[in-house]
């Protein structure tokens, strides 16, 4: 079993994917980010899910390496609907809204496709150094999406303080992530093994405040999101 | 290669998530109407500047802690720190950074004094609820 401060991050974790959905419930906005709770409900499986394989297999097992990265894995094409369902969100009111639709159901299948033909061509090898590659660039294409629709939104002068701050957080989750796995490949040192549940804690603690704190109507003034010095 | 490309990439968009984070964080208290009390507290009247943060600071570690500011505080000092950072350095040869950096450690003290007034008020609904008991 890992040690008590890893477990506590985790429990901490499960505390805050339960506190969001709990929020967005209380808040009558579970329907309006059916994703991003859905997402967090995924989550809480794959925790019970990891927790079973830990606690049947040990830590070090291969057993438990490869449900940790498979989920992880799952997860993260999870968070790509939850992105998605913010492209919608922020796209919604433009005419191009279907092609952002059409265009997304065509890159989660890509991804999801491709992904599966690694995971199928390197069974394996998953529990070793090419899943940390594999979970790399999932975050990274993460990312990029996220970049992108952080351009755009400043480009329509997106004023919402919820999507404003739901996308930002998600942002910095993925790029965290990104650079811990990253740094992990160079170096060969388990950083995410440590930091992980840390930055795992980060996005619903974030989501959880801004759905807490701010109202659907909560609006905010496009120019100060603009960080240029004049 | 492409491992050392993926992280350096992630360290600036980490950075650059961060800053537009903190600053969404504090567009969102720049329209708040501060109270009578903080500003007698604080004695500041319209907005606040950016020597105003650290003692502001001070003051709301004398108030009982509101869970929901506390990811929101921490994450505005950071970025305090990177702006006092950049005042140090890079805004010494470019006045404009200098001026940017003063305009947003205001932000941030804005951001403060509106915490302040929220714990203050909360305080005064605790104290309330308990008298009424």
């Amino acid at each position: 079993m890992p040690g008590p401060l890893v477990l506590a991050i985790w429990y901490v974790g499960i505390v805050l994917e339960i506190a969001f959905v709990v929020c967005s419930i209380a808040r009558k906005s579970f329907f309006r980010y059916i994703f991003l709770n859905a997402y967090f409900l995924l989550g809480l499986g794959s925790d019970a899910g990891r927790y079973f394989f830990l606690s049947k297999f040990g830590q070090g097992s291969d057993e438990y390496r490869y449900a940790y990265f498979y989920t992880d894995a799952l997860l993260t094409l999870a968070l790509y609907l939850a992105l998605i369902s913010l492209y919608s969100c922020v796209f919604g009111e433009l005419r191009f809204n279907r092609y952002v639709r059409f265009g997304a159901v065509i890159l989660l299948l890509g991804t999801a496709l491709f992904s599966y033909a690694v995971v199928v061509q390197s069974e394996q090898r998953l529990a070793t150094a090419f899943a940390y590659e594999l979970s790399q660039n999932l975050y990274f294409v993460g990312l990029v999406l996220t970049y992108i629709l952080w351009g755009a939104m400043l480009k329509l002068r997106e004023t919402r303080t919820r999507v404003v701050q739901f996308v930002l957080s998600l942002g910095l989750y993925f790029s965290a992530y990104a650079a811990c796995y990253a740094l992990g490949n160079l170096s060969n040192y388990p950083v995410v093994q440590y930091l992980s549940g840390g930055i795992g804690c980060l996005l619903p603690l974030a989501w959880t405040v801004t759905m807490w704190r701010h109202a659907e109507e909560s609006r905010l003034e496009p120019a100060r999101l603009l960080a240029v010095a004049r | 290669m492409m491992a050392a490309l993926i992280f350096a990439v992630s360290v600036v968009t980490l950075l650059m998530f961060f800053v537009s984070y903190c600053r969404s964080l504090t567009a969102a208290s720049s329209r708040y109407a501060l109270s009578k009390e903080v500003r007698d507290v604080t004695g500041i009247h319209a907005f606040a500047s950016g020597q105003d943060f650290t003692r502001v600071m001070q003051l709301l570690q004398l108030c009982p802690e509101r869970p929901e500011d506390r990811l929101g505080l921490r994450a505005v000092a950071y970025y305090f720190e990177i702006l006092n950072f950049l005042q140090k350095t890079v805004a010494r040869l470019t006045p404009s950074v200098e001026s940017w950096a003063e305009q947003e450690r205001a932000g941030c003290a804005n951001f403060a004094v509106v915490a302040l007034d929220r714990r203050i008020a909360f305080s005064r609904e605790v104290l309330a609820q308990q008298g009424e008991l």
